[in-house]
């Protein structure tokens, strides 16, 4: 028994070593190789204003200040080294009482009561790097990001409209809006309007 | 359109997915490891391997097989880590901490893929990608192999053999889980999940420094769901936007977890050659998925716990892409196999969302289970249906074919014993340490179903967490990696012992006296076997943790 497990074990080793140049070069080689076909995609899909990279359709940032569209809660900052949702559990008192004071601290920031405030305003997401908000969110923070860029309302409400990412195929997920993509239109109609 | 029509749309084209694959892919899998000829490129692999591939292996020569190879992996992937200093793109990070690198290797070669680090912070990009990334292949075709072997003690009459590991070992890989990732590997790209080989740091809009995180991970991510591995790329797993940036990838990952599993039934009732057998049990797991998805859909849609009520809704730990129907559908089908990969914080769960995550792990792993593993786990139960059925009606129980005498039943229940007791023993020993409590993120029940779930986990080799708790000391990486470790070996081991013994017998012809395993009546005694097996054996720790939190 011992023998034939030594014997089979090297045996195991010379499979490995093959398999690993299959599956483990070869195999994610070729991904990228084909991935080339969908441009910048395989790269992050970058965000570019004015040529320079100003981050990743798909990774949230952080911002503040009222000109901004303002992001989710976040467990790690937005900090995409240390990619992780709080796990703080369903009933955990220190979840309940922040939960709160993200409340009260964007309906003071908006102007409205606790109840308008979503959901996603005031709950971190599962990598702490959501680049979208809900549609209500963005919707609610309109106004506030027209005035102090002395925008239109209405101008700021079509660009929602313009970076709002509806369900797949009508159905699938959930429809949100990127806060970095909306927040570029944004500085975009601003200096527009200069 | 609403929440509910989407989510429910959502399931429905998922059902449609998995129906259309079916018969095709079953069927494509019965042809792989029942075909006499061997690939040009197979023939390749045998002989850089050394191994004879027209060789059969008898139960014991199979099982040191699984076990050499295993062990000759664990040892060659904590190298890697321990040494990924000296590897090309390397992203300047050192070698993994000994114990943390035992842990990860033994997760990634048992196909738990429990993860104790953080991908983006401690692996560089080649023991990524030449180091877990081909075990996520191997021991998922292990797992497979395993399987196939259990099947052909049920076909085989009178034989020594249970076939070649090294054949069904390489023919997984290549035939199978190769082709499969490598497609589902651009369609992840061409949804956005990165495939690069560097990192770029640069300024955001508002000024601040970020990193632009690359690598391979669109190669890892097929696999990863392919194979029920889940060991995710980044931390965050399939919520991070780089891993899985759209409604459509999250998708294509619930697909991809499912399909194997589910279409293993059907190579089941191919190479039996009674294919309604296959379909009933289909039908079992089926049953017991859907009670899952019900409960934990119905949970954290209706926004359950203190945090859902105080928020509005339970989006703590969710991606707003996802929402809730996406999130309750993934983490009910990464627990119900034995994937592990994560779109939501499943600690941040509603009770019963976490609760239901939690039992899907218990019942064994086998509705549908991880590729294979859900198919000979759910086959023992069903010696073990026949058994209690046997005793009921006093009559020698048969299963296809076959006896089930008391050399088989000592092999089943040892299986039966073997996870429980290294969940109940383990989550035990470690719950009485006074450092668990510092290593808990919550205190009280919760901190309760934060070990429990670890331990369960692992010893089902799922490799989800309730992520609060932490992990990094050596008791618990070499507690939770002995629990993976022999919560995967052992029962393999019996399973081609069983296999082995059911080989040898003569096929029993069916008389009017055999009990008809492909019909509604068994379906529904299989389903109650395995909800009081679990229930008889979990309930007092279920009603600590989950139950409890349920009620307040």
């Amino acid at each position: 028994m011992f023998s034939d497990l030594t014997r089979q074990s090297l045996a195991g080793l010379r499979l490995l070593l093959v398999m690993t140049v299959l599956t483990g070069v070869l195999y994610p080689a070729a991904v990228w190789a084909a991935g080339q076909a969908f441009g910048d995609r395989a790269d992050g899909s970058p965000v570019r204003v004015d040529g320079e990279v100003v981050g990743s359709r798909l990774l949230g940032q952080q911002f503040a200040g009222d000109e901004w569209f303002l992001s989710r809660p976040s467990a790690n900052d937005y900090d995409t080294l240390a990619s992780a949702p709080s796990n703080l559990g369903p009933l955990d008192p220190d979840l309940v009482a922040s939960i709160g004071d993200r409340l009260a601290e964007v309906a003071a920031r908006e102007g409205v009561e606790e109840s308008q405030v979503p959901a996603d305003a005031v709950t971190a997401s599962g990598s702490g790097l959501d680049p979208h908000i809900s549609v209500a969110y963005a919707e609610l923070q309109a106004p506030r990001v027209a005035e102090a860029n002395g925008l239109d309302l209405a101008t700021v409400e079509d660009l929602v409209e313009d970076n709002t990412v509806g369900r797949g195929l009508g159905f699938l997920g959930e429809p949100g809006v990127n806060v970095l993509e909306l927040n570029v239109a944004v500085a975009a109609a601003v200096r527009g309007g200069d | 359109m609403s929440d509910t029509l989407g989510g429910l749309l959502t399931i429905a084209l998922l059902v449609a997915l998995l129906a259309a694959a079916y018969v095709p892919y079953g069927d494509y899998m019965a042809r792989v490891y029942t075909s006499t000829t061997h690939l040009r490129v197979e023939r390749l692999v045998y002989r850089l391997s050394g191994v004879d591939p027209d060789a059969e292996q008898g139960a014991r020569s199979y099982a040191s097989s699984v076990v050499g190879f295993s062990l000759v992996s664990i040892v060659v992937l904590m190298g890697i880590q321990l040494g990924q200093a000296a590897l090309p793109m390397d992203r300047d990070l050192p070698g993994v901490p000994f114990w943390m690198s035992f842990n990860t290797a033994v997760s990634f070669v048992t196909n738990t893929n429990w993860q104790s680090y953080s991908g983006e912070s401690t692996l560089g990009f080649t023991a990524q990608m030449a180091g877990l990334a081909v075990q996520n292949f191997l021991s998922a075709a292990v797992g497979i192999a395993v399987a196939v072997a259990l099947i052909r003690g049920f076909v085989r009459s009178r034989s020594g053999s249970l076939g070649n590991f090294w054949v069904d070992l390489t023919r997984g890989t290549i035939r199978i889980l190769l082709p499969i990732s490598f497609v589902a590997a651009i369609l992840f790209v061409a949804g956005g999940v990165v495939q690069s080989f560097s990192d770029t740091t640069m300024q955001t809009l508002a000024g601040h420094s970020q990193v632009l995180t690359g690598g391979p991970v669109a190669s890892q991510e097929a696999i990863k769901e392919l194979g029920n591995n889940g060991g995710g790329f980044f931390n965050a797993n399939s919520a991070h936007p780089f891993e899985n940036p759209s409604a459509y990838t999250n998708l294509l990952q619930v697909f991809l977890i499912l399909v194997t599993p589910v279409a293993l039934t059907r190579t089941l009732g191919t190479m039996l050659g009674n294919r309604r057998q296959g379909v009933a049990i289909l039908g079992v797991m089926g049953i017991l998925y859907s009670l899952t998805l019900v409960a934990a859909t119905w949970s954290e849609v209706t926004g359950q716990g203190a945090a859902a009520q105080a928020a509005g809704a339970a989006m703590e730990g969710k991606e707003t892409r996802f929402g809730e129907w996406a999130s309750a559908l993934f983490a009910v089908s990464t627990t119900a196999t034995s994937t592990g990969a994560v779109n939501a914080s499943h600690d941040s769960l509603t009770p019963v969302g976490g609760g239901a995550a939690l039992f899907n792990m218990m019942l064994g792993e086998i509705v549908p289970g991880g590729v294979g593993a859900g198919i000979y786990g759910i086959l023992v139960m069903a010696v073990l249906a026949v058994f209690v059925a046997g005793l009921m009606v006093g009559r020698t129980p048969e299963l296809l074919g076959k006896k089930i005498s008391a050399r088989q039943m000592t092999y089943v229940a040892l299986y039966t014993l073997t996870t429980p007791a290294l969940v109940l023993v383990g989550a035990g020993i470690a719950i009485s340490l006074d450092s668990t409590a510092d290593a808990m993120g919550s205190s009280g029940g919760h901190g309760f179903s934060e070990v429990l779930y670890a331990f369960t986990s692992a010893a089902n080799n799922n490799g989800s967490a309730f992520g609060g708790i932490t992990v990094t000391s050596d008791f618990f990486q070499i507690a939770l990696g002995l629990a993976m470790l022999i919560g995967r070996f052992l029962p393999i081991v019996l399973v081609l012992l069983l296999a082995g013994s059911l080989a040898e017998q003569g096929t029993v012809p069916a008389t009017a006296g055999t009990l008809p395993t492909h019909k509604p009546l068994f379906v529904g005694m299989l389903v109650g076997v395995i909800l009081v097996m679990t229930g008889l054996t979990y309930f007092p720790s279920l009603a600590l943790g989950p139950i409890a939190e349920a009620l307040v």
